[in-house]
């Protein structure tokens, strides 16, 4: 098991948006949250490389206690996060997006992150867009080379928060072709998407999350032919007919 | 008009003029410092510092500049301060003072940076010193530099407060040299003169660099 949420809670203000999660991920899982917007997905994910705080629960990530304050930043190092709106860094080149946290999180030499940065970007597609800046890739581009600049960290899972919601719709595969391949080659991954079509050929794993609670979870096929649970016979029904 | 006599005191002028460029380096310096930290701690949002550094803000701009140098050379002469001297006491003050322009400036420039490069740069690894030195300052800079230089100009023509207590400054010194030779207008008019060789040079490299960021 690597990643392990123990009855975790969280509330903006009065609003309990996380209602005791529990989830277990074990090494190489590819997990796939689905459920309606404002049901906490997001959330969820951002608690696991502690971008929010929890209230209370406990959160394992490979080892470091993510609950506890003290030691919660040693979580980077094993995360890495792909964000729906890029945030690439738009005063450097997509080289320099990858190779900054190398130098100063991992202490590279600057041939040596160069030389890990190229192959991360080679891997994504974009050795020869290495000099570009980010206003000059489409955006299909600009998530490859952010998906580059978290896996130069040798993170041991991603989190994937709606990659390609950003993005047209004739972008979308690019993008998912890279988190495919990944998925092949045995990363943990927790996705959040509305790709319906990644979920069900690449998840080990399919969780339906609805008012900040996981109400069901399984293989794909069981979700999406047999769902047991009326609220997400509900969300499937409306995200496949649409 | 007095220009001979002008003339006579010319070293008395580049003295004042001297004083007044130490003062304007030593308090851009200083301010600009000043600025950043409160900048920094105000978007930090802990919980006491906020809204001290708030009431630091408010007081140091919304009083007169003049009252707070007065306030503070006699205040310590007052305290016995001992150490306060008027160079002190001017650089204290208008640090305090334009410090607060210079925050609301930055933070200005900080909160244009959307919150997802913070987030990008910590899901990374870097430390708040990384993110805030690699990621957030560096995509200020065209945002802050251009009235971050209107402020310094400001600056410039308000070191001239620090003749009230004796600061021999151009304004101090041009009102040494009116009251032997007389001519108020033409020394005044030198005086000026010599705040805009300080000033419009501020304005030509900001005019050039902002030049050379709308070819980039
Ligand atoms: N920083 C915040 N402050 C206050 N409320 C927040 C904050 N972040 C999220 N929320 C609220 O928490 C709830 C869950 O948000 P979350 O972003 O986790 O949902 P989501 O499932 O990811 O939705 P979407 O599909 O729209 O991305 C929403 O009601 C949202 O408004
Ligand atoms: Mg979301």
């Amino acid at each position: 098991m690597i990643v392990d949420v123990k009855d975790v809670r969280k509330s903006f203000g009065d609003v309990e948006v996380l209602k005791g999660i529990d989830l277990s991920v074990e090494k190489g899982e590819v997990i796939v949250i689905i459920g309606a917007s404002g049901s906490g997905k997001s959330t969820l994910l951002r608690t696991i490389n502690n971008l929010e705080t929890i209230d209370s629960g406990e959160i394992w990530v490979d080892g470091t206690a993510v609950h506890d304050p003290k030691a919660a930043h040693n979580v980077h190092r094993d995360v890495g996060m792909v964000f729906q709106q890029f945030n690439l860094f738009p005063h450097l080149t997509a080289l320099k997006n990858v190779t900054l946290a190398l130098r100063r999180v991992k202490r590279m030499s600057k041939d040596e992150a160069e030389k890990v940065a190229m192959e991360a970007l080679a891997k994504v597609g974009l050795a020869e867009k290495a000099g570009n800046y980010p206003q000059q890739l489409s955006g299909g581009q600009q998530q490859r080379v952010a998906i580059a600049r978290a896996l130069a960290m040798a993170p041991k899972i991603m989190l994937f928060d709606e990659a390609t919601s950003a993005l047209d719709p004739e972008l979308v595969g690019e993008v998912t072709k890279v988190m495919r391949d990944l998925a092949q080659e045995g990363m943990t991954m927790l996705v959040v998407t509305h790709e319906m079509g990644f979920a069900r050929d690449t998840a080990d794993r399919v969780l339906f999350v609805d008012s900040g609670v996981i109400v069901e979870q399984g293989a794909p096929e069981q979700i999406f032919t047999a769902p047991s649970n009326p609220r997400t016979q509900q969300f499937l029904h409306r995200v496949l007919e649409a | 008009m007095g220009w001979a006599g002008i003339w006579e005191s010319r070293e008395l002028l580049l003295l004042g003029f001297w004083f007044t460029v130490i003062l304007t380096v030593v308090t851009i310096i200083t301010s600009t410092v000043l600025g950043f930290i409160v900048a920094l701690g105000r978007t930090a949002h802990i919980p006491i510092l906020g809204p001290i550094l708030r009431g630091y803000l408010e007081l140091f701009r919304g009083t007169p500049l003049l009252i707070q140098i007065l306030f503070i050379y006699f205040g310590s002469a007052y305290l016995n301060f001992t150490g306060v001297t008027v160079f002190a006491a001017i650089v204290i003050a208008m640090t305090l003072y334009y410090g607060a322009y210079v925050s609301e400036i930055f933070r200005a420039g900080f909160e244009s940076v959307p919150y997802g490069q913070q987030e990008a740069g910590r899901s990374l690894g870097l430390s708040r010193f990384h993110v805030i030195r690699d990621v957030i300052v560096p995509q200020t800079v065209t945002i802050v530099r251009p009235p971050l230089v209107g402020q310094y100009i400001s600056l410039v023509k308000g070191t001239a407060l620090a003749s009230v207590i004796g600061y021999a400054d151009l304004v101090r010194q041009g009102q040494g040299i009116i009251d032997r030779i007389g001519s108020p207008f033409a020394v005044f008019l030198v005086v000026a003169a010599l705040y805009f060789v300080i000033s419009y040079p501020m304005s030509l490299i900001e005019r050039h660099l902002e030049k050379r960021t709308l070819q980039a």
